[in-house]
């Protein structure tokens, strides 16, 4: 059934043929000074894995560490600043990047554009990123500084007040950890005015707002998101610079200054970024789903409002990080409530899923296996969540290996198996190869048992009372065999990640041919070429339904009929 | 039949699966001596608290053994099975009925969690103190901690007492929570969930153990580099114990004549200027307080035994037990070492 040809406008291909091979240097060239979306996308997606691995090297080193108690492998200093780095890295080069990533590729391809609205921002928004991540690594040689102490960051991701002031952090490796997460934030301000524009301005004829496809609209609500949380992070940079060079006393404990100040900026911020980096994951479900259980979504209009509510709920319940630093009852009361609140259009989306496989015909090629992994581990994410929310055992589990298994649950959990389901799903369309199904289900299934045997411990380590960022542990606790199997599991993920690198690298160079439309699937994307032209579409579509390519494969039996 | 592929991975896969599990099980088979476990409370908040928490944990369990069982459900019984067969199943585009049913339920449940909740979360909080409660002052400092009884006039480190209550007469303990320096937070499981210690920003919390015996716990908020040895130590001592120990506690630093170098050596390598021997010179409040260091069963906030050789070789380089502490290495020779080292073995 693949590679139909489909008689949708936009759908051929007119680039002119291949004028000889360019050089090495010039294909490198046009890459640099490009402005197209696609390129853009995929450059995003390049420094995301790359930073993945990067990030996922430091935790090997943390790994080796705890597997056994009183480990000498590597000193405090530097398992601390590991963790500090694995954490910002996974947060801002990784998660940050593949919004953008997909954003980039998909929306213009999806609404049937032919670029973002602003193509030129859209490059600087990447190399502002690019050169932040730079930045923060360059720490690792220049975070000396004039004391010859520190080098790269070493105060947790979140960077808690009163350890980054400069009496508790002299040299400049916090510097770096500001500054680069400053630039990186104007790189992220830049993509998301870029993806909102896009949608409201540039769709096709006849696709309107609620007949975008589920995966724009999730990354379009995720950048109204990034715009309003970016901005008090950003503000908060800005202050701690103040503070450490300029005098100001915002954060300064030891000059009066508040600590508890920087946990409300940190998490007014922290807390919606989790969204904002698990939305993409909703977006890619979204369309992986139906596509291989061969149905329409369920209930279009209530995952657009489930993810809007998700969305605006996710603004007011940041201090649920923070049950643990002496609010009042009645504080702790709301951040519970609001936080509870976020489970019900948590649970439509997965009943909608759900609902989208039933009745269907599930085909289990590898995006799908990712998908369907998901949803246990998001339903696991979501129900542990729930118990992080009741303040009072919250005392108990805060700052404790279950809110690292938690929130790695939804880390890899729900965003890293989708990112692979995504790749899986659309590396025919970029590449116009596919790749291999039989190392995709061996990387499946190493993953999916790496991950269990990692985080699902984790769980119970937190249950015993090991709490998180501690470079070693005494013997007499009872952790040494649970922090041994979670190493164990990490590096079964690791394996498989391996595989999936020579999967990804032998398709590019010798994957099957996919043409347009491999998987039979709905969205315009998929009517153009693979990969699609510069242009993307040589003639404006028009659509007439949320799935315009089931319309021309069903004449007889539109969607448009329905909506 | 040849299985389908995925499932013949699936398979190999899942014995490395069952491996796994194996050794998780192994993991739990041998129990710790004492545990910091969430599970094992024995102090009233965290007896609340556990209750509440086997409650949550009802509840969220069995939303995930339905939802789980609707999804693997749907996954045996909807998937593909003849590949020739390509005809497209009905198209279903949703339904306002089970829409509004699966959001009306999760309301439900969330008001039933939240009205449990809230009510712990004020009995704890709001708890009034008994006249007969003890009260400490606990500051947090990189990478140790102080205790101050203000009523009994004391100030001991690293290693806290409390009086055993009981349930008819409480006699619970009121925490007063302070830093000197970074965030802290204080955490012992058995008694009570943890609480931070944040500069500018006094906390409190309460405790009612009604066990005697000791817990364990440690520090719970990243404050620096040995932020791992930032162990705590409870003791709960029956009323007699308890009161033995104040007791002891109040009395002045041990004078005696025969450890006079050592004395010596403390009052004049800078020892003196960081840490307090209560009746004499050293009055340092850099450093724990080490008037009656030797009724610590350990060194350096829970770390090490408190042993002689210990004691030496911590005084002697406490890099080599926590790198980073804030105690340099005073470079002292071999007998000043020994010198001090008596010394400070007759601080009872
Ligand atoms: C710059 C201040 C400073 C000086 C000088 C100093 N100490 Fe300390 N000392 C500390 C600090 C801080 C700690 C707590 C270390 C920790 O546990 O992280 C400590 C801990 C100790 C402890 C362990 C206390 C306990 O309850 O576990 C002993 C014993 C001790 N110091 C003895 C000495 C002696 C003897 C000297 C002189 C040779 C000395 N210190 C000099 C700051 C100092
Ligand atoms: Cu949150
Ligand atoms: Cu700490």
């Amino acid at each position: 059934m693949a590679d139909r040809t489909l008689p949708i406008d936009g759908s051929l291909d007119l680039t002119p043929p291949r004028e000889g091979e360019s050089t090495w240097l010039e294909t490198l060239h046009s890459w640099v000074i490009t402005v197209d979306h696609k390129k853009l996308g995929l450059m995003y997606m390049m420094l995301a894995i790359f930073f993945l691995l990067v990030g996922g090297g430091e935790v090997l080193f943390i790994r080796i560490q705890l597997a056994v108690p009183n480990n000498h492998f590597i000193s405090p200093q530097v398992f601390n600043r590991l963790f500090t780095m694995h954490g910002t890295t996974m947060v801002f080069l990784v998660g940050m990047p593949l919004v953008f990533a997909w954003a980039n590729y998909m929306i213009p391809l999806q609404i049937g554009a032919r670029d973002m609205a602003f193509p030129r921002l859209n490059a600087f928004s990447f190399w502002l990123t690019a050169f932040g991540a730079l930045f923060l690594y360059f720490s690792f040689l220049g975070g000396a500084g004039l004391y010859g102490v520190g080098n790269a960051p070493d105060v947790t991701w979140w960077a808690y007040a009163p350890l980054t002031a400069r009496a508790f952090s002299p040299g400049n490796a916090t510097d770096y950890w500001a500054l680069a997460l400053l630039v990186t934030g104007f790189g992220t301000l830049g993509g998301a005015i870029n993806i909102i524009a896009t949608a409201l301005s540039m769709r096709c004829k006849g696709m309107t707002l609620m007949r975008m496809p589920l995966f724009t609209w999730l990354l379009v609500v995720d950048s109204g998101l990034l715009l309003i949380t970016i901005t008090p992070l950003t503000a908060a940079q800005v202050m701690l610079m103040l503070d450490r060079y300029l005098g100001s006393h915002f954060f300064d404990t030891q000059a009066g200054g508040q600590a508890y100040l920087w946990m409300h900026f940190f998490w007014i911020f922290g807390h919606p970024e989790v969204y904002v980096l698990v939305f993409p994951a909703f977006a890619i479900s979204s369309e992986v789903i139906p596509v291989f259980s061969r149905k329409a979504i369920f209930g279009y209009p209530a995952m657009v409002a489930a993810s809007v509510g998700i969305a605006f709920v996710s603004l007011g319940v940041w201090a649920h990080h923070m049950f643990t630093v002496g609010m009042t009852s009645a504080g702790n009361a709301f951040f519970a409530l609001s936080t509870m609140l976020v489970g019900i259009p948590t649970g439509i989306k997965i009943f909608n899923w759900v609902a989208t496989m039933w009745g269907g015909k599930i085909r289990f090629a590898t995006p799908m296996l990712f998908c369907t992994a998901f949803l246990f581990q998001f339903l696991t994410a979501g129900l542990t969540g729930i118990m992080l929310s009741v303040a009072p055992w919250n005392w108990q589990l805060h700052g404790s290996y279950f809110v690292i298994a938690h929130f790695h649950y939804i880390l890899v959990g729900a965003i890293v198996f989708n990112v692979f389901a995504g790749i899986y799903y659309w590396f025919p369309k970029a590449t116009g190869r596919m790749m291999n199904e039989t190392l995709g289900k061996w990387h499946f299934w190493l993953f999916f048992i790496g991950f269990h045997v990692t985080f699902d411990t984790m769980h119970f380590l937190g249950f015993e009372g090991m709490p998180r960022w501690i470079y070693t542990y005494p013997a007499d606790r009872g952790w040494d065999h649970l922090n041994l199997v979670v190493s164990i599991g990490g590096l079964i993920q690791g394996v498989a990640v391996l595989i999936f690198a020579y999967n990804l690298i032998s398709s590019l160079l010798k994957g099957t041919i996919a043409g347009n439309d491999p998987w039979d699937a709905w969205t315009l994307e998929w009517s153009t070429a693979s990969p699609p032209p510069a242009y993307n579409f040589a003639t404006d579509p028009v659509v007439h339904s949320r799935r315009p390519l089931w319309d021309v494969k069903h004449p007889e039996d539109p969607d448009w009929k329905y909506e | 039949m040849m299985l389908p592929e995925w499932l013949r991975v699936g398979r190999i896969a899942g014995f490395v699966f069952l491996l796994a599990m194996f050794l998780s099980s192994y993991a739990f088979a041998e129990g710790p001596q004492s545990t910091p476990s969430i599970f094992a409370p024995t102090s009233t908040p965290a007896i609340d608290i556990h209750h509440l928490s086997l409650f949550v944990l009802e509840i969220t369990g069995a939303i995930f053994v339905v939802v789980a069982s609707l999804l693997t459900y749907v996954i045996i019984r909807f998937r593909a099975g003849n590949a020739e067969d390509d005809r497209e199943p009905a198209q279903i585009y949703g339904s306002n009925q089970v829409e509004l049913a699966w959001t009306v339920i999760p309301v439900l449940i969330v008001v039933v969690l939240f009205l449990t909740t809230a009510r712990v979360i004020f009995a704890i909080q709001d708890a009034p103190m008994p006249q007969a409660a003890l009260e400490v002052t606990v500051i947090g400092h990189q990478f140790w901690w102080e205790y101050r009884y203000p009523k009994q006039g004391l100030v001991v480190a690293n290693e806290l007492h409390v009086p055993l209550s009981d349930a008819k007469q409480p006699t619970p303990t009121h925490l007063k929570l302070l830093s000197a320096d970074a965030d802290h937070s204080f955490w012992v499981p058995q008694l009570m969930g943890k609480i931070d210690l944040i500069p500018n920003h006094p906390n409190e919390m309460w405790i009612n153990p009604l066990t005697s015996g000791l817990y364990v716990g440690q520090c719970a908020q990243f404050c620096g580099v040995q932020h791992a040895n930032m162990l705590l130590r409870v003791y709960v001592d029956t009323p007699e114990q308890f009161a033995a120990w104040v007791n002891n506690q109040a009395k002045p630093g041990m004078q005696d004549p025969s450890v006079a170098e050592g004395r010596r050596v403390f009052e004049t390598e800078a020892c003196m200027n960081c840490h307090t021997v209560q009746g004499t010179a050293a009055t340092g409040r850099f450093g724990p307080d080490l008037t009656h260091l030797m009724s610590r069963d350990t060194l350096a906030s829970g770390e090490i035994p408190n042993t002689r050789d210990n004691l030496r070789q911590w005084i002697k380089s406490p890099d080599s037990f926590k790198p980073g502490a804030l105690m340099p290495a005073m470079q002292l020779s071999d007998s000043q070492l020994d010198q001090v080292t008596t010394y400070l073995e007759t601080l009872k």
